[in-house]
C-alpha cells in the first residue's frame, strides 16, 4: 500500500493530536473523575451530565459551539485574544481543545468507575497509616484504579483518532496543521478518489480494530482487595 | 480548664452523631493503658465510636482528646493521618497492589516521618518487632491475595503496629474469621496484650474475646454506654449479665502454682485459694485468666464432701438480682475480695435463705482457663 | 387504559406520515446543498402549478454521487458542478442528453463586518487581514473558482498561508460569518437577500476572473419514464424558475 506524502502527514498529525489530547485529558479528566466518584454534592448530577454530553451530541453541534465560542466574538476567543494567544480555530491547539471536550467522557467515565470501585476502605486504611489526602491519592487510589486509566487512555486515544465532525468544524483543513486522517479520507471520498480513500480508511480500520482488540483482550491481573 | 492535668490522661470522648435511624451519644473517659473492650451487639454503635476516635466519621460532633492533646472540639479537627493511632479493620484491608512487606513499610515510613515531627518519644515498635510478634516473617514477599484470612489479619495488625502508634484501635479483628482462624490469631492478640505499653481499644461482640483480652469493659447498646469499668467489676454487675445471657460470668486472674501430672490438672493460685483446672500447658508461675460462668456456680451452706466437684470455696453473699427468666436469680458473691456470679433458681435461693452478708460455700462445676 | 398509550402513540405517529399520493406523479431528486433555498421555493411553485409531488434530498454533490453510484433511489441530480453529471452520463447511470446547466454560481469576497470589503482587488493585493476562507478547491467548484480568482489577480502565493478551507461552501460561509476568518470567498446566493447583500460587506467577483461555476442537472436511469421528473426539468428552464434562481444570486444561461 502506498500512501501519498499528504496522507502520511495526515496520519502523523492524527497520532500527534490523539497523543496530546490523551495526555491533557489524563491531567484534566482525573480530577473531574475523582470529584464525581466521591462527591455527595448536588452538583454531581449536572456536572456528570455535562461531561457525558459529547456522547450524545452530534459532533457538528459541539464543533459549531466551539467555533462560535472560540471565534473573535465568543467568550473563549476574547479570552485567548486577551491572553495574547490569538484565536484557536484553524490551529493545532484549537483542535486539541475541541478534542479534549469531545473525548472528555471517554476519559472521565472509565476513571470515575475505577475510582468508585475502590471504595472508601483502602483510603481510610491509608489515612490510618499516616498518609495525607494527596499521598493517599497517588499511592493508593491511582495504583488501584490503573486498569481504569489504561481503558480510559486507549478509548480516548482511539476516539480522538476517529474524530471527524468537530475537526471539520473548527479545523479549516490546513495540511500539516489541522488536516487529520479522517478529514483526508472525507476529502478523498468527496473528490471521488476512492482508491486513496480506501487505503487510508483501511489503515484507520485496522488501527481501530487493533486498539479495541488490545483493550478487550487485556485482562488486568488486579487482585481484589 | 483541667485539660493539662493528669485527668487528661487516656481518651476523653464526648461525641454525638445523629443519623436517620441511629444516634450515638457517648461521654466517656477511657483508661490510658491496657485493653479496653467496646462490647455490644451489632448496631450498638461500638464501631462508630471507634471510627469517631480515629477521625473517620466526619459527622461526629463533640470533643475528643487523647493524653491531653485535643483531636476534636468546636474549633479543632485533627485529620486521621495526623492522629498517632494504629487501626485494624474487620477485614484486613491490605493494599492489594503491595506485597506484605510493602504494606508494612507503607505505614512504617509515614509513621516515622510524622513521629519525628509530632512526637519526639522513642520508637515503641520497630518493624522487626511487629513482624516477629505476629509471626509473619515468612510471608513478607507475598501479595495479600496469596494469604489466608488469618494471615491477612495478622499482617493487618502488624501493619497497624508498624506505624508506631500511641493508641491502637481494633475493630472486630476476628469477626470475619472462622473459629479455627480465630484460634490461630487469639494467641497473638494475647501476646500483644502482654507486650504493648500503649492503650488498645478493642471492638468486639464476642464475650469470649472480651474475657480473654480486656482489662476494661465498656458495654454499649443503641448508641449509649450502658456500663463501663474494670473488666471483672463490670462483668459482675447484676444488671449486665441479663444482656450476656448464657455468657454471664466473671474472669479471675491468677498464677499457675502447681501441675498435677497424673490427673493432667493445674492449680491456679487465685482468691487466696487454689482452683483446679484442666492442664492447658501453661507454664508454672505464668499469669492466667480463668473464666467462671454464672451457670457453673452452685451454692451450698456447708462444704460438702462426696461430690464430683473439685473446686469448693468459702464465699459471702453480696447481693441478689433478677435474671432474664422469672424462675432464675443471679447472686453476686465475694470470694476473698473477688466478685463471682452464681445463677440458681429463685426457689433454691429462697430455701438456702440467701441474704446479703450470709456466709456460704460455692461449688464451681467447670472452670475454663483462657 | 395506560397500557394502550404506547400503541396509540405509534398509531398517531404513523398517521402523521403521508403516504405517497398515488394519483399524481412523484419525483425523487437529489439536490446540491448550495441550491437548497431556491429549490424549496421552486418545488413549492411546481407543486402548486402541477399535480406532481417532489421529494428532494439535499447534500454535498460528492456524497450524493457516491449514493447514486451505490443504488440510491434518486431519479435526478441537481449537482453543484458539471463534472459529476458528466461522469454519471459516461457511466450510463444518467440519461444521455438530459444534462443542462440550471444555474451559474456567482462568487463573492465577503466579510461579516460592514465596510470591511469595498474594493476586493485592492483588499486582496494590499489588505491587512487574518484568515481567508475558501471552499476546498478539490471538492467544491466555488473553491476552485476562488483559487482561479486569486491566481488571476496574482495574489495566490501571498494569501496561501492565510487560507483555511471549508469542506463545502456552507462551512466556508460559517467560518466567515462567525468571524473566525476575516474574509472569505462564498457564494453570492448565501449572502444575498432580495437582490442585495444583506449583511456584512462583499465584492462580487467578476465572472471573467474564473471559469463559470456551472451547476448541471441530469436525469438518472431510475427517472427515465417518470413524467414528474421530465416536467420538473422543464419547469427549471421556465421564466418563473429562472426569476427565483436570479433572486437567490445565481445566473442562468
Amino acid at each position: 500500500m502506498f500512501l501519498t506524502d499528504s496522507d502520511i502527514q495526515a496520519v502523523l498529525l492524527t497520532l500527534r493530536l490523539a497523543t496530546v489530547t490523551t495526555l491533557i485529558l489524563f491531567l484534566v479528566g482525573t480530577p473531574i473523575a475523582w470529584w464525581l466518584a466521591r462527591t455527595r454534592s448536588r452538583w454531581k448530577g449536572p456536572v456528570g451530565a455535562v461531561v457525558a454530553l459529547p456522547l450524545v451530541l452530534p459532533p457538528s453541534v459541539l464543533g459549531f459551539y466551539l467555533l462560535v465560542s472560540m471565534g473573535p466574538n465568543g467568550p473563549v476567543g476574547q479570552l485567548t485574544q486577551a491572553l495574547g494567544i490569538g484565536l484557536l480555530p484553524f490551529t493545532f491547539w484549537g483542535l486539541v481543545v475541541g478534542s479534549v471536550f469531545y473525548s472528555l467522557p471517554f476519559m472521565v467515565q472509565p476513571v470515575q468507575n475505577a475510582f468508585a470501585a475502590i471504595g472508601e476502605r483502602p483510603l481510610e486504611a491509608a489515612a490510618t497509616l499516616r498518609a495525607s489526602p494527596l499521598d493517599r491519592f497517588f499511592t493508593v487510589a491511582l495504583p488501584l484504579s490503573l486498569p481504569g486509566f489504561v481503558t480510559a487512555g486507549i478509548l480516548t486515544f482511539a476516539h480522538t483518532v476517529g474524530e471527524f465532525g468537530v475537526v471539520l468544524m473548527i479545523g479549516g483543513n490546513i495540511p500539516g496543521v489541522t488536516r487529520v486522517a479522517s478529514v483526508q479520507i472525507y476529502d478523498h471520498v468527496e473528490a471521488l478518489a476512492y482508491g486513496d480513500a480506501h487505503r487510508l480508511a483501511a489503515i484507520l480500520l485496522v488501527f481501530s480494530f487493533l486498539v479495541l482488540l488490545a483493550l478487550y483482550s487485556w485482562r488486568p491481573s488486579q487482585p481484589r482487595l | 480548664m483541667d485539660t493539662n492535668t493528669s485527668i487528661a490522661q487516656g481518651i476523653h470522648a464526648r461525641i454525638r452523631i445523629d443519623w436517620p435511624g441511629f444516634s450515638l451519644d457517648v461521654d466517656e473517659c477511657l483508661p490510658p493503658r491496657g485493653v479496653t473492650a467496646l462490647f455490644g451487639h451489632s448496631g450498638s454503635g461500638k464501631t462508630t465510636l471507634l471510627r469517631c476516635i480515629a477521625g473517620l466519621e466526619h459527622a461526629a460532633e463533640g470533643q475528643l482528646s487523647f493524653n491531653g492533646s485535643v483531636w476534636q472540639d468546636a474549633r479543632t479537627w485533627v485529620p486521621t493521618h495526623r492522629r498517632p493511632i494504629g487501626y485494624v479493620f474487620q477485614e484486613a484491608s491490605l493494599f492489594p497492589h503491595l506485597s506484605v512487606l510493602g504494606n508494612l513499610r507503607y505505614g512504617q515510613r509515614r509513621g516515622q516521618r510524622r513521629s519525628k515531627r509530632d512526637d519526639p518519644c522513642r520508637t515503641r515498635f520497630s518493624l522487626e518487632h511487629a513482624i516477629e510478634l505476629l509471626g509473619i516473617g515468612h510471608l513478607l514477599k507475598r501479595k495479600p491475595a496469596a494469604l489466608s484470612g488469618g494471615e491477612r489479619q495478622r499482617v493487618g495488625i502488624a501493619r497497624a503496629l508498624a506505624v508506631n502508634p500511641r493508641l491502637l484501635l481494633m475493630d472486630e479483628p476476628l469477626a470475619a474469621l472462622d473459629l479455627a482462624r480465630k484460634q490461630e490469631i487469639l494467641p497473638y492478640l494475647e501476646r500483644l496484650h502482654d507486650d504493648l505499653e500503649i492503650p488498645v481499644l478493642y471492638v468486639s461482640h464476642s464475650p469470649d474475646e472480651v474475657a480473654r483480652l480486656a482489662d476494661t469493659l465498656v458495654v454499649m447498646d443503641a448508641g449509649r454506654v450502658v456500663a463501663s469499668g474494670p473488666l471483672n467489676e463490670t462483668l459482675a454487675r447484676l444488671d449486665l449479665p441479663i444482656r450476656l445471657g448464657e455468657d454471664a460470668g466473671v474472669v479471675l486472674e491468677g498464677r499457675v502454682a502447681e501441675r498435677d501430672e497424673q490427673w493432667h490438672l493445674l492449680r491456679v493460685a487465685c482468691c487466696n485459694a487454689g482452683l483446679w483446672v484442666r492442664d492447658s500447658g501453661a507454664a508454672i508461675d505464668s499469669h492466667v485468666r480463668i473464666r467462671i460462668l454464672a451457670r457453673d456456680v452452685s451454692i451450698a451452706d456447708a462444704p460438702t464432701s462426696g461430690t464430683s466437684i473439685l473446686n469448693t470455696l468459702p464465699a459471702r453473699v453480696l447481693s441478689l438480682g433478677a435474671d432474664a427468666h422469672p424462675a432464675l436469680s443471679l447472686v453476686k458473691l465475694e470470694v476473698s475480695g473477688q466478685p463471682v456470679l452464681a445463677r440458681l433458681t429463685r426457689r433454691s435461693a429462697e430455701q438456702l435463705g440467701l441474704v446479703p452478708g450470709k456466709e456460704v460455700w460455692i461449688q464451681i462445676k467447670a472452670t475454663a482457663l483462657l | 387504559m395506560p397500557s394502550f398509550r404506547p400503541l396509540r402513540m405509534i398509531a398517531g405517529i404513523l398517521a402523521c406520515c403521508p403516504l405517497a399520493d398515488a394519483a399524481g406523479g412523484e419525483a425523487q431528486i437529489a439536490v446540491a446543498s448550495n441550491f437548497t433555498a431556491p429549490m424549496k421555493t421552486i418545488i413549492r411553485m411546481f407543486e402548486a402549478d402541477t399535480d406532481h409531488r417532489v421529494r428532494a434530498s439535499y447534500g454535498s454533490t460528492g456524497k450524493l454521487y457516491a449514493q447514486i453510484r451505490n443504488g440510491a433511489p434518486f431519479q435526478a441530480l441537481l449537482s453543484a458542478d458539471q463534472a459529476r453529471p458528466q461522469l454519471l452520463e459516461q457511466e450510463g447511470v444518467a440519461i444521455a442528453g438530459s444534462r443542462f446547466t440550471y444555474a451559474i454560481g456567482q462568487l463573492v469576497l465577503w466579510s461579516a463586518a460592514p465596510d470591511a470589503v469595498e474594493d476586493g482587488v485592492e483588499l486582496l493585493k494590499h489588505g491587512d487581514f487574518g484568515k481567508v476562507a475558501i471552499a476546498n478547491p478539490r471538492l467544491a467548484p466555488y473553491g476552485k473558482a476562488s483559487v482561479q480568482t486569486m491566481m488571476a489577480l496574482g495574489v495566490k502565493d501571498a494569501i496561501e498561508p492565510k487560507l483555511v478551507m471549508g469542506e463545502n461552501i456552507a462551512q466556508t460561509y460559517q467560518f466567515v460569518d462567525t468571524g473566525n476568518a476575516a474574509v472569505g470567498f462564498v457564494a453570492l446566493s448565501q449572502v444575498m437577500q432580495d437582490g442585495e447583500i444583506a449583511e456584512g460587506s462583499g465584492w462580487v467577483v467578476p465572472g471573467d476572473l474564473h471559469d463559470p461555476i456551472s451547476q448541471d442537472a441530469v436525469i438518472l436511469q431510475r427517472g427515465a419514464d417518470n413524467p414528474a421528473v421530465a416536467d420538473l426539468f422543464d419547469y427549471l428552464r421556465s421564466d418563473q424558475a429562472r426569476a427565483v434562481i436570479h433572486d437567490f444570486g445565481y445566473e442562468t444561461e
